[in-house]
């Protein structure tokens, strides 16, 4: 008998988390930002309980700074697969008073996500989170587990994880505590496009090249053509029309661009193959601390 | 970079190294991924930035590797890490482990989910304890294939005498081993590169492959077709409506039972056995969200219907009335105990999680203590203490069905989970029932 395919093996260990969560958890949902991690989960969440619809809801926590084109995509899926969408407004916490926003033309909402998302969870009682993340994202990733264990502050401690061992997952948990699930930790970036051209699974027009203004900060190429990204006067006369494309959909005021021309799921994974950089490369708030993402992801981020 | 893989024909190989700080073996990763172009220009610029901060001679690959912010500041790894690259032939997951007695326990997760383990040696210091430990480990775990990898070649001048010696030790030791795996021994030097990617001038004694080409190319995969079929039931998918789906026709008596297949293969219209309650019926729908199969595949998902209303759920198991599997209250199994505020006691209770299914169980009895320096068996103490490994008698408040590990790595191992704490203490691995003579009424004590 031959092997499967990577992505077979890939695509069954994913369901097989799905169901897991389904199974150990009293309310999970799936963290759905409209980025092509997200939506591949949700892909295979709709493969994992067929032909019952999704036994949890999709969960988007939303900074306010969305490009439009991410929004009408969510709107659209969430449709299609036939599930429930529950919203998180981080301007709810910033009016609430529960965040105060960054200041400076580098304020980021990203941050602020985080108390957010806590929130969200403890209202809507959700005792397991699905998240997109993969391991060879960023290194702080690379030793989370698929069942990532939070305190009942939400916070994530990296020296006291529990050990997951063949395919057994401990979902046990005392009252107020939660849980961080990650179908996708085994996934790299080209795995994520080979399967999106496998399954020709719709996407965010803003992955494919496309004409924008652009503004050019600290080496990233940032959107000037939504407004959300405040502009100093000295930029101004600098933002020029270019062709590119996002390899990330994240908020706006942090997610950078590439100049590209690939406008084909078969362009797009040529020009991945290709690449000198890292998706996260295009993050701004990774590059803030050598372990922003560890430093974050204690607190509570995603 | 991510090498475009043909995702049609590529298979997966998941592999562990075990070794220490002072063996190379973050240099080893680092050397894989940097050689086979997996690194990518960002990644490579903060690793510079980062060694030349702490005044490293060289671009100390190592923190290519070790994340935490604690890892960094110590040099050391602390956790499993799982790192990722693709050649055109395969895409590898390693499971980095580190090497030290007190991390035994991520030793062995790292290795649960291995097919093959690079153990590495310092071709100054020859077969050490640490290598006789990390040999037992993979062969504890079942690990079929090991990569014996002789490093640091360039200090002992590319001897062949010297590596020829340590084979030789080796060997010697792995024949007294339960589980002899498939031993490929590989002089290099993870350093320079040598053997690492391409095979090296320096070494022309060694007609071997090197470490990559041997990865690309080793046949690892155990399961097959003809194994036992066994498929642990995660969740039974019931739609509870009239809605018409294009595939199944009218949903409202679709009940079908979800899980992935360990091992073996089921076809439409096998007879099969049904735990817990052990009645027998027949495969009438293989289903994915692709529409109906006529068989399944090892390690890939399905929703399975059946002919007869049967009673199971999440933690029953589906077999071939043909090949049943064992069912038991009571077993012996290895374990390595996980935890480091708690120690194991003779009685202890915990909740054993096997398959799907989650049980109480205690643990009745001590059979004996592994050594892990010596390998030697004793039963002097009989408390388990961060890493220790040794058999236990386990005892179940309802019945467990399953294999041997040695026949069965996913029916055959499991993990106890502390019932204060949740934490996951122990992993193991049965060995056999005990007999059902040996006691009266198995549930009643608990």
């Amino acid at each position: 008998m031959s092997a499967i395919t990577h992505l077979q093996f890939l695509e069954s260990e994913a369901i097989y988390i799905l169901r897991e969560t389904a199974a150990q958890f009293q309310k999970p949902a799936l963290l759905f930002s409209g980025g092509k991690d997200s939506i591949v989960m949700a892909w295979l969440a709709r493969k994992a309980f067929y032909p019952s619809k999704l036994p949890f809801p999709l969960l988007h926590v939303d900074t306010g700074h969305n490009f439009p084109e991410a929004m009408e995509y969510r709107d659209w899926f969430v449709q299609e697969i036939g599930a429930s969408l529950t919203v998180g407004l981080v301007q709810k916490s910033i009016d609430d008073g529960r965040v105060q926003e960054e200041k400076g033309h580098n304020a980021s909402r990203n941050k602020l996500q985080t108390v957010t998302l806590l929130d969200t969870i403890e209202e809507h009682q959700y005792d397991a989170c699905l998240g997109g993340g993969r391991r060879d994202e960023e290194k702080a990733r690379a030793k989370e587990r698929f069942f990532s264990h939070r305190d009942e502050f939400g916070q994530w401690d990296p020296k006291n994880q529990r050990p997951e061992l063949w395919n057994i997952f401990n979902g046990r948990k005392h009252f107020g505590e939660h849980f961080r699930v990650f179908p996708l930790s085994n996934w790299t970036e080209m795995d994520i496009w080979q399967y999106i051209r496998q399954e020709n699974i719709p996407l965010p027009s803003l992955y494919f090249s496309h004409k924008r203004k652009i503004i050019e900060r600290h080496g990233q190429l940032l959107d000037a053509s939504t407004g959300i990204i405040p502009l100093l006067d000295e930029e101004k006369p600098k933002v020029k029309e270019m062709t590119i494309r996002f390899r990330t959909v994240g908020d706006a005021t942090c997610t950078g661009a590439v100049e590209s021309t690939a406008s084909t799921i078969d362009e797009i994974v040529a020009e991945v193959a290709a690449a000198r950089q890292t998706e996260r490369g295009t993050r701004a708030d990774d590059k803030r601390s050598e372990t922003a993402m560890e430093d974050r992801k204690k607190e509570g981020y995603f | 970079m991510d090498v475009l893989v043909n995702p049609t024909e590529s298979s997966l190989l998941r592999f562990t190294t075990a070794g220490s700080v002072d063996d190379g073996k973050s240099t080893l990763i680092g050397r894989l991924l940097y050689d086979s172009k997996s690194i990518f220009e960002d990644q490579l610029l903060a690793v510079e930035e980062s060694s030349k901060r702490r005044g490293d001679a060289h671009v100390n690959l190592a923190l290519l590797t070790d994340g935490l912010r604690a890892e960094r500041e110590q040099g050391i790894t602390i956790d499993v890490a799982y790192r990722y690259f693709a050649t055109p032939k395969r895409k590898f997951i390693i499971a980095d482990t580190p090497g030290h007695i007190q991390y035994t326990r991520n030793m062995v997760t790292g290795a649960s989910t291995a097919d093959l383990a690079i153990i590495l040696i310092d071709a100054r210091l020859g077969v050490i304890e640490q290598t006789m430990r990390h040999t037992y480990l993979a062969s504890l775990l079942r690990i079929g294939h090991i990569v014996l990898a002789v490093n640091k070649m360039d200090l002992v001048n590319f001897d062949q005498a010297v590596y020829d010696k340590i084979v030789a030790d080796f060997q010697a030791f792995a024949k007294g081993l339960d589980n002899l795996p498939n031993v490929t021994p590989i002089p290099m030097s993870a350093l320079n590169g040598d053997n690492v990617v391409d095979k090296s001038e320096a070494t022309p004694w060694y007609q071997g492959p090197s470490l990559l080409q041997h990865l690309e190319t080793v046949q690892v995969h155990t399961e097959t077709a003809a194994d036992e079929a066994r498929f642990a039931v995660q969740w039974v998918i019931r739609p509870i409506s009239d809605r018409e789906d294009a595939k199944l026709g009218n949903l409202h008596d679709y009940r079908g039972f979800a899980g992935r297949m360990a091992s073996g293969t089921f076809r439409v219209g096998d007879e099969v056995l049904v735990y817990p309650s052990e009645m027998t019926t027949k495969i009438t729908g293989l289903h994915t969200y692709e529409g109906p199969q006529e068989e399944t595949t090892p390690q890939l998902s399905y929703s399975i219907t059946v002919a007869d209303e049967i009673d199971t759920s999440r933690g029953g198991m589906i077999v071939k009335a043909a090949q049943p599997a064992q069912t038991t209250h009571e077993f012996d199994a290895m374990i390595c105990w996980f935890a480091d505020k708690k120690i194991l006691k003779p009685r202890g209770r915990f909740h054993l999680r096997h398959t799907t299914n989650d049980v109480r169980a205690i643990v009745t009895d001590v059979l004996y203590k592994v050594n892990i320096s010596t390998l030697e068996k004793s039963i002097e103490s009989k408390e388990f203490a961060l890493n220790d490994i040794g058999c236990v008698r386990i005892r179940c408040a309802s019945p467990i069905f399953f294999d041997p590990y040695a026949k069965n790595r996913t029916t055959g191992s499991f993990i106890l989970v502390d019932e204060q704490s949740n934490n996951t203490v122990a992993a193991g691995m049965i060995q056999r029932s005990v007999d059902a003579d040996d006691f009266e009424d198995p549930g009643a004590a608990i």
